[in-house]
């Protein structure tokens, strides 16, 4: 769900209020738009596609993250490189190429599955930005 | 109440996603003045927007034809109709070419020629959005329809609905309306299907319209546990383990779905993509950007990593079933009404099994760009007088109760309801007459709670109709699967596990207090009787031609 709109970045063009298919933004008094109805967002990612400012993060998570989620972390997650990121990998924004031109995908396996015989051990929690997320997503 | 804002057009166009916007494209090109009205962004809102998807696009080599139709008519059980095929594949052809050259959209360039087998969403409909505005169409983003508007001789007038972001109402007046509407994925949560909560079928319903197909409607997808990301594909190069480590035998992407469902009721169930190669892995980042997001934001490497997964519902967004199309222009059996789309039933073209992508995809632009041509002709057939007829709403649950307004009943209360009838793997996924029985009886019981007491008004009514759409999906859905008495497409009954073939006819549900079930008329038309068929022209056969066959 939508969890950051970036006071710092945010450059006040009330796009993000424009695209979201779920109307989840208000304007705000200062211009900078507000989370009015998180409940109401179906975290597609759209807003962080079209907002030119890259103001905007989605928590990959269907539900609200908890407030002390490294998923509300705006610094963190500037630093990661995440803010934008959505947008980089589309190629969308000026003297980008759009990712369209090189989406080609794998070709899909006909085959199914081998038994897999070798068992590794089950690594849920990640590096870096994702060390508490775990948690939270088997919560 | 504010004085509704009043447009008047020739074709009104109700929907935001790919069949929407080829509807209102093909409608405009051929002179008609069209509104499309978006219950969220045209550009943004829809299955379609947020994802990648494959299209059926096929070059116009008869090879190639041939085995691009043969390749799922026995996953569909052979409920499709070849001609349609034939046509869809046509269309879709010229419909993706158009894309490329007058929409400029940036297809791949592999050994130097354009690849046009799949487009990425954001970028897709942002170029049609372009294309539509071009073409002269008057856009109403953020403005869901709440009910159709009906003339005396029962022909659909218009339609009249919200504008969400100037919280007023509005009303359209038209000679002929497009439904692009959608499936229903029941808010489970699936990646852009929020809007999609089966409103058209609703509004259909209630000018009576038919449905057909509504039994295939158990599409589940897989994603990451707690995430919307549901991008089954992928998954084929996933090994699917148990809570204690061990392998899931006979999981898998494709057949070994049911296999997960059953895992999952009883315990967690984890994946690793264990069998993508590191060239495969860069190309699945190429293909499918947003895939990644949610992997590389909650720092799992899901190649290397295990990550616990759950199954979504995709209802009849990615199952086959939608209103009933009569006539190969995409109408629907009430004057003026055209459908498109998941709106539309897709067993024309798949019979019992769509999946994501690909038929829908060139089912999208093909029934939209007819829809579109056949509603601005059946406008002009009107002329100018057609919005001076009376017209009247014809919404009637979650709308005009039949009651008086039960406070106690919310719509949160209804969806979670129906939800709890149609989400569950061993009612709807895992089929038997002994689940599926006390589940219907279960959903009439919501239905004459919502018929009676259900009401919203304003920007609430919004969100009581789709609470309505929900409750009779479910009850077309469940009431056609109870009927069909064998497992055939992705319907698959525990009860009755074979294919018979006394069941190789499409089935048609309707009705709304009370449902009813019929076969249709109609016979598929498969490899066999296409080919006896020789080669029967396409033009001018109109409503006779979906007869021929029968």
């Amino acid at each position: 769900m939508i969890e950051i709109v970036s006071r710092e970045r945010c450059i006040a063009c009330d796009r993000c209020v424009e695209v979201c298919p779920r109307n989840v933004f208000d304007r705000g008094a200062d211009g900078v738009p507000v989370i009015a109805r998180q409940a109401d967002c179906q975290t597609c990612f759209m807003c962080e596609a079209y907002c030119p400012a890259d103001a905007l993060f989605v928590a990959p998570l269907a539900h609200p993250a908890r407030p002390d989620s490294p998923l509300r972390d705006e610094d963190r997650l500037a630093a990661a490189g995440l803010l934008g990121s959505y947008r980089r990998e589309i190629g969308w924004g000026r003297g980008r190429t759009p990712g369209a031109r090189f989406a080609v995908g794998p070709e899909l396996p006909a085959t199914p599955p081998p038994i897999v015989t070798t068992v590794t051990t089950r690594t849920e929690i990640g590096e870096g930005i994702g060390d508490t997320i775990s948690e939270e997503v088997t919560r | 109440m504010t004085r509704p804002l009043e447009l008047t057009t020739d074709v009104l166009v109700i929907g935001g996603g790919p069949a929407a916007t080829w509807a209102a494209l093909k409608a405009a090109q051929a002179g008609a003045d069209v509104v499309l009205a978006d219950k969220g962004y045209c550009g943004t809102s829809g299955a379609a927007a947020s994802a990648g998807t494959g299209i059926w696009y096929v070059e116009p080599d008869p090879e190639a034809r041939e085995k691009a139709m043969a390749s799922r008519e026995a996953l569909g059980g052979y409920l499709a109709d070849r001609r349609w095929m034939v046509r869809v594949l046509d269309q879709t052809y010229a419909g993706v070419n158009e894309l490329a050259t007058a929409g400029r959209y940036p297809f791949p360039i592999v050994d130097g020629r354009p690849l046009r087998r799949g487009v990425q969403g954001p970028e897709y409909m942002r170029r049609m959005r372009i294309l539509v505005r071009r073409a002269g169409v008057r856009i109403l983003d953020h403005s869901p329809v709440t009910e159709l508007l009906v003339a005396a001789d029962g022909s659909v007038a218009g339609a009249a609905g919200h504008r969400l972001q100037t919280d007023e109402p509005y009303r359209v007046r038209a000679a002929a309306v497009v439904l692009a509407t959608g499936g229903c994925a029941f808010l489970s949560g699936t990646l852009g299907c929020h809007v999609n909560t089966g409103d058209g079928h609703l509004m259909a319903a209630e000018l009576g319209a038919e449905l057909s197909g509504m039994e295939f409607s158990n599409a589940y997808a897989i994603a990451p546990e707690f995430t919307t990301l549901t991008k089954t594909a992928y998954y084929s190069f996933a090994t699917f383990y148990r809570e204690d480590g061990s392998v899931l035998e006979g999981a898998g992407s494709t057949r070994g779905r049911s296999v997960i469902a059953r895992a999952l009721l009883r315990e967690k169930v984890y994946c690793v993509l264990d069998r993508a190669d590191a060239e495969t892995q860069a190309k699945m980042r190429l293909g499918q950007p947003n895939f990644f997001l949610t992997f590389d934001r909650l720092g799992i490497d899901p190649f290397t990593q295990r990550f616990p997964i759950t199954l979504l519902l995709e209802g009849t967004v990615r199952g086959t079933g939608g209103i009933r199309v009569v006539s190969e222009d995409c109408a629907t059996s009430v004057p003026g009404l055209y459908v498109a789309g998941d709106a539309a039933t897709r067993e024309l073209i798949c019979g019992g099994f769509t999946g994501g992508g690909s038929h829908n995809a060139a089912w999208a632009i093909a029934s939209g760009a007819w829809a579109g041509q056949g509603a601005a002709r059946y406008a002009a057939s009107l002329g100018p007088a057609a919005n001076r007829r009376p017209a009247t709403g014809a919404g009637g649950a979650g709308l005009r109760p039949t009651g008086a307004p039960d406070r106690n009943l919310g719509h949160r209360d209804v969806v979670a309801a129906v939800q709890a009838e149609v989400l569950p793997y061993d009612k709807n996924y895992l089929r038997h007459g002994d689940r599926l029985t006390p589940a219907l009886e279960a959903l009439h019981g919501v239905w004459r709670e919502v018929r009676a007491g259900l009401h919203g008004t304003g920007a609430d009514a919004v969100r009581t109709r789709q609470a309505a759409a929900m409750t009779a999906h479910a009850r077309w859905m469940y009431t056609a699967a109870l009927a069909r008495t064998e497992s055939r497409g992705m319907h698959k009954r525990e009860d009755y596990p074979d294919q018979d073939p006394a069941w190789r006819h499409r089935l048609l549900v309707g009705g709304l207090d009370e449902p009813w079930t019929r076969p249709d008329e109609v016979a598929p038309v498969g490899p066999e009787e296409f080919a006896a068929l020789g080669s029967p022209g396409l033009a001018g056969t109109s409503g006779a031609y979906l007869r021929a066959a029968s």
